[in-house]
């Protein structure tokens, strides 16, 4: 082991997570679905048990204690939010129930404002259908058009080709900062550098960044920066929008209700101001309370060691896997954040992680919500093993000798 | 055999195994073992989307009024567990098939396969099994 990992505080983080001490069929259970939501800290869970117990009540407007608390608490995840993604203000900072709700309120209320009829949108190749989805039915009704950056074979974005495309000035490009499928870190600051020298919006779907890498929003240099908690050790249905103040500013509202009004009367309501404008309704306060918990933790271990935990652990996975016969890795990026997509031979990914499955890992099999994709390298799907924080070499080595069992019962 | 004695068969098979890799490298190997589909009816107008895996589903009456299936599927697993199912409902009276309860899979150990979340298209092929059982029986009468 090298110095730096032998540092880092591997058996203290897993003692944090309870859900990791149990038998799944017998074996101890092995968590590599963490792509598609990771497990949540003791203190994260306690926050939610906390709130509850002691000073639940809706905020914002009520004059008595709880609220008070209530309140403070749910906007120091706001504080929090800002602080680590070094937004400019704290108002910049919108709480929504996920990614996929960041992309469609900016879709609905940005892009129904500003996309019109023969404007163009440029989307990635390596989008999750969250990021995909919600453009080409804005697109439908607009009448715009869509053109996708194409994945080259190693998994990376064919920046060339992004090029080109941005020459045809673009209202909006959108990519996301790390892929889901693949594990891609994509080069978000020269990408938006370059789509910023066109005059085009820019959005970065961050799902799969924030647990990974560190978000510097004024290095980046985007309009909108969208993530989930749940994928973050927080809880689910919480998520962020961060958009620039003055694009927010400029946005109608989306849903209307409570919170988001200065003033109602019959004839006409006229609109708080940021974030507020956008948080229509009683929010979900009890979970982006605990999102900031998570938010804390995150950083008591530090983005960079976890980051570079799990870049060990994809790199031993990879050398692993590639011992066996027939494996192929599907997206080999230079630059990649805790995920190892695969295929062996012929075999598919169902069965493969039945397999596992049955040896108590847990992976994810199939497209993975980016069915173009799939189709882009030729498959219906891969098998994909994601790490978090608390994954071990031990877990990676068991996850491929067990791989190769699964590769000899199906061969 | 009726399906109630085919069903016990299976059973009966499955409890020499000792362990879960035993289990399923029978299931492997009868998927292997399940006999092809006519490629003719290897079309959009026989599948059932499941979004894990996918399956293909061809069932003819007979001129004794039993139901005989062929099916397929891309996952060699889901194609075992069809076989299964084949294995029990082919060749039987269509109003058997439409009133069959298959409690064989929850007694092998397997039933998890059959558990939507999984999303193979096993459940759905059942069901349109017995669909079938029931629109050739309502068509002898």
């Amino acid at each position: 082991m090298t110095e730096s990992i032998s540092t880092y505080p591997i058996e203290r983080i897993r003692s944090e997570f309870p859900i990791l001490r149990q038998e799944v069929r017998g074996r101890p259970l092995i968590y590599f679905d963490n792509a598609a939501s990771s497990q949540k800290p003791v203190a994260v869970v306690e926050s939610l048990r906390e709130y509850y117990n002691h000073y639940h009540s809706n905020i914002h407007r009520g004059v008595h204690h709880l609220a008070q608390l209530a309140t403070e608490a749910f906007e120091a995840t706001r504080d929090k939010v800002q602080a680590h993604l070094h937004a400019k203000a704290r108002e910049e900072v919108i709480f929504t129930a996920g990614t996929t709700d960041g992309i469609n309120l900016v879709a609905q209320t940005w892009g129904r404002k500003n996309i019109g009829k023969g404007d163009l949108i440029v989307i990635s190749g390596l989008e999750h259908h969250s990021n995909l989805v919600p453009w080409q039915m804005l697109a439908e009704e607009k009448d715009a058009a869509i053109a996708i950056i194409p994945a080259l074979e190693n998994g990376e974005l064919d920046l060339e080709t992004y090029k080109q495309l941005l020459e045809r000035r673009p209202k909006l490009v959108t990519f996301n900062h790390v892929s889901n499928s693949l594990g891609t870190i994509n080069p978000v600051v020269e990408m938006t550098r370059a789509a910023k020298a066109a005059d085009a919006i820019v959005l970065i779907d961050g799902a799969q960044s924030i647990p990974h890498v560190q978000v510097d929003l004024q290095s980046i240099g985007c309009d909108f920066y969208v993530f989930s908690g749940h994928k973050a050790y927080g809880p689910t249905g919480t998520g962020v929008l961060w958009g620039r103040k003055e694009l927010l500013e400029s946005m109608p509202p989306w849903r209307g209700g409570g919170e988001m009004i200065a003033d109602v009367s019959y004839e006409r309501s006229t609109w708080n101001e940021l974030p507020y404008k956008f948080e229509a309704g009683t929010p979900n306060i009890a979970d982006v309370v605990a999102l900031g918990v998570a938010i804390d933790w995150i950083n008591r271990i530090g983005v960079a060691a976890i980051g570079a935990h799990e870049a060990m652990l994809t790199q031993r996975a990879t050398d692993g896997l590639k011992s066996i016969s027939g494996m192929r890795i599907i997206g080999e990026a230079k630059e990649k954040a805790g995920v190892v997509s695969f295929l062996i031979g012929d075999q598919h990914p169902y069965d493969v992680g039945t397999l596992l499955d049955q040896m108590g890992i847990a992976v994810r099999t199939g497209h993975h919500c980016t069915q173009p994709l799939m189709h882009h390298f030729g498959i219906a799907g891969t098998v994909r093993a994601s790490f978090a924080a608390y994954n071990t070499e031990q877990e990676v080595d068991q996850f491929v000798a067990a791989t190769e069992k699964a590769a000899g019962m199906l061969g | 055999m009726t399906i109630a004695e085919k069903q016990q068969e299976v059973i009966e098979e499955f409890a020499l195994f000792e362990d879960w890799m035993q289990k399923y490298e029978h299931i492997i190997e009868l998927g292997k073992e399940l006999p092809l589909i006519d490629p003719a009816h290897k079309n959009d107008e026989h599948i059932i989307k499941g979004c894990q895996s996918r399956v293909w589903l061809n069932a003819e009456k007979t001129d004794e009024g039993k139901v005989h299936f062929t099916a397929d599927s891309d996952a060699i697993i889901t194609k075992g567990m069809i076989a299964l199912m084949i294995r029990v409902l082919d060749d039987q009276p269509a109003k058997d098939i439409a009133e069959a309860e298959l409690h064989f899979v929850k007694d092998i150990g397997l039933h998890e396969h059959l558990s939507p979340t999984r999303s193979n298209g096993l459940v759905s092929m059942i069901k349109q099994m017995k669909f079938y059982g029931l629109a050739f029986h309502g068509t002898e009468a």
